[in-house]
């Protein structure tokens, strides 16, 4: 119950300061020149992408550490990233085209970074579909751990893949070496609203976490 | 040749073993009596290996290549003809290749399956399935016996040659398990028995000249008070 | 090690009697693959598009569905009786038995893989001959990759309600990588480029190989033990 309530508080709280991060974005920073008002949907598709990724690497560190030491709670937390992760990829997958439509000209592109996250989200749904189908709970999660670490090795590999398809897509503009790209005002605007979609991630899993706690405190699992 | 130290498993929240330890020499048999769901299953399978136990552990004197087992299920391919499939698990068993025609058809003659080795397993009888079965389980001649409801499928006359069978296998030397919760059909092979009942051993004694009539009016006490 | 290779070749081995004494499956898989291809003939417009512009693709469209139709009874053998839980009760290692399942496929999908080329090259018209060292190696490479990931999943799913229809949604996001460097290759090769161009791909495909391969060797006995 207590992880329930603390998520409920965490994501409300980020709920708050997302509507901040909005005023600021809109009212506050300034306008890029050539991409106009459409950038500012930029604020949110790219924390959100960092979220899915997010939730992605901790459902495959979850699955090792499962694995290693058969502690339900990881397997719960895997569940929890997992559900929560795909929630963040859809936001990822509807605000990439609304931005591409007026930039691009097209709402869908097979560029390397798209693609990427469109098998992101289909991982988790496939992870999610695998749970669903195992009645066993000690097999569910075993098998959805040894999905999740296949998951983690398989997304580099993507990476590779796509990446050899000419790419359209913007390239990184805050984590790479030189120093970074983007204007002032727009990174702090940009680095808020990270910060808010992570706390928002750890308010949801906790939510998520909180709810397969009574779900197995209220059905014991059957062997 | 057999023990087991505090055996714990759990499926969730319910105890199929809670805190077994027992030990066996060569030429004792352990027959396990229970209801259904008390674990003993769980017990066998937690012998041979299948299952690595949440708490305590199992002795066992040559590994998984000294154990036989019997269960539920007969672990046979249906393409494969009765001498092919106990050829093949010979061979995963390690049984030399150049003893291995031999042992085979000696195994299979032992079992009244002699004129039966050229059949494809899926054309078999229930019963006929299950002395192959019984066929596999000591071609490598294995030191030690798990048997789970060994008897399920057998007509009589084949269950009280099996019964022989099992008879001189202990004679021999062999440490055996035999999980049942026929007690006439448990009873008749143990040199000790122990009732299970909700994953624990609720009473473990060696036989000590009692007759099936005397064990099974204690299996019913046990029951009963538990 | 050798002991290791020894079993799984004996697992091999008896996965391919099986499939070679109940032929369904696999003329199924064969029949199913050159319909696959008939289908894509007739589902392009032959005045506007060439059959060289898509027969890479087609090539290994077609190859990948094979490969699925494959894997999905790849541990249908092992149901029958239980054999799956005979071949765990054996003392070979976990290791093995994958490794035997892995070569199994990759026999079955390779075999028909040989049958499609020479109809694929027929009903596209495409000069296979000049580049079929080449063409050889990808498509070795291609598969092992996806046999290796597909025997893994084919276990898990075996289980499950709908497990011919999860096995693909689980399998696909894994086969895309070899699949679009595999696409890549041929393309090249089939357009007369030199092998120097398509050597990256074929470095790609056969790290995906390794990684994989040894992941699936390892995480395997999770799938099957308790």
């Amino acid at each position: 119950m207590n992880h329930i309530r603390v998520g409920r508080w965490i994501s409300g709280g980020a709920l708050v300061l997302l509507a901040g991060v909005y005023v600021r974005a809109l009212a506050f920073t300034p306008i890029e020149r050539s991409q106009g008002l459409a950038q500012k949907i930029f604020y949110v598709h790219v924390p959100a992408a960092w979220a899915t990724m997010l939730a992605m690497g901790l459902v495959g560190i979850a699955s090792i550490l499962f694995l290693l030491v058969k502690d339900d709670r990881f397997d719960r937390f895997a569940e929890s990233s997992a559900e929560v992760g795909t929630a963040f990829s859809l936001v990822m997958l509807t605000t990439g085209p609304m931005w591409g439509k007026p930039i691009w000209g097209t709402w869908w592109t097979w560029d390397a970074r798209l693609t990427l996250t469109l098998f992101l989200f289909f991982l988790f749904i496939g992870y999610l579909l695998l749970r669903s189908a195992v009645t066993d709970a000690g097999l569910r999660a075993r098998y959805s751990a040894v999905l999740g670490i296949c998951g983690l090795v398989l997304l580099p590999f993507i990476h590779l893949s796509v990446y050899f398809f000419r790419t359209l897509h913007p390239q990184p503009i805050v984590l790479k070496p030189s120093a970074p790209s983007l204007p002032g005002p727009m990174l702090v605007t940009l680095l808020c609203s990270v910060t808010v979609f992570t706390l928002l991630y750890v308010g949801f899993v906790m939510q998520r976490y909180g709810i397969a706690v009574v779900r197995d405190e209220s059905e014991p699992r059957h062997g | 040749m057999l023990r087991a130290e505090g055996l714990r498993h759990a499926f969730g929240r319910i105890r199929a073993l809670d805190d077994i330890s027992f030990a066996l020499a060569a030429g004792e048999t352990l027959t396990i009596l229970g209801p259904n769901g008390a674990g003993k299953t769980t017990l066998l399978r937690v012998l041979a290996g299948l299952i690595h136990p949440q708490g305590g552990r199992v002795a066992l004197e040559g590994g998984r290549r000294a154990v036989g087992w019997i269960g539920h299920a007969a672990h046979l391919y249906g393409h494969l003809t009765v001498r092919e499939n106990i050829l093949f698990w010979a061979a995963l068993y390690d049984v030399p290749g150049g003893a291995r025609a031999a042992r085979t058809d000696a195994v299979l003659a032992r079992v009244g399956l002699a004129d039966r080795t050229g059949q494809p397993v899926r054309t078999l009888s229930r019963g006929l399935l299950q002395r192959t079965a019984i066929a596999r389980a000591l071609v490598h001649d294995p030191r030690v016996l798990l048997l789970d409801e060994p008897f399920t499928g057998l007509d009589l006359a084949a269950a009280a040659e099996f019964r022989r069978l099992l008879h001189e296998l202990a004679a021999g030397g062999r440490a055996m398990v035999l999980a049942t919760h026929n007690v006439e059909e448990g009873a008749e092979l143990a040199t000790h028995v122990a009732f299970q009942r909700a994953g624990r051993f609720v009473a473990f004694t060696s036989r000590a000249g009692r007759g099936a009539p005397e064990i099974a009016d204690a299996y019913r006490r046990a029951m009963a008070d538990a | 090690m050798r002991e290791m290779l020894l079993h799984a070749w004996l697992v091999l081995r008896k996965d391919l009697v099986l499939e070679w004494r109940a032929r369904t499956a696999f003329l199924s898989t064969l029949v199913f693959t050159v319909l696959v291809l008939l289908v894509f003939n007739f589902g392009r417009d032959p005045t506007a598009i060439g059959p060289l512009d898509l027969a890479p693709s087609v090539l290994w469209v077609t190859f990948t569905f094979a490969a699925m139709l494959a894997l999905n009874r790849a541990f249908q053998l092992e149901l029958e009786n239980q054999a799956l839980d005979g071949l765990l009760l054996a003392p070979v290692s976990r290791h093995s038995i994958y490794l035997g399942k892995l070569g199994a496929n990759l026999a079955f999908v390779v075999v028909v893989q040989a049958i499609a080329l020479p109809l694929f090259a027929l009903f596209f018209n495409v000069d296979v001959g000049r580049v079929l060292g080449p063409l050889v190696a990808v498509m070795l490479l291609a598969t092992v990759g996806f046999v290796a990931v597909g025997t893994l999943f084919s276990v898990m799913v075996i289980r499950t309600r709908f497990a011919e229809l999860l096995l693909p949604v689980l399998l696909l996001p894994f086969l895309i990588p070899p699949l679009i460097w595999a696409v890549m290759t041929t393309a090249k090769l089939f357009a007369g480029r030199p092998l120097s161009e398509v050597v990256g791909w074929l470095r790609l495909l056969a790290a995906y190989d390794i990684i994989f391969v040894a992941l699936a060797t390892v995480l395997f006995p999770v799938t099957v033990s308790e």
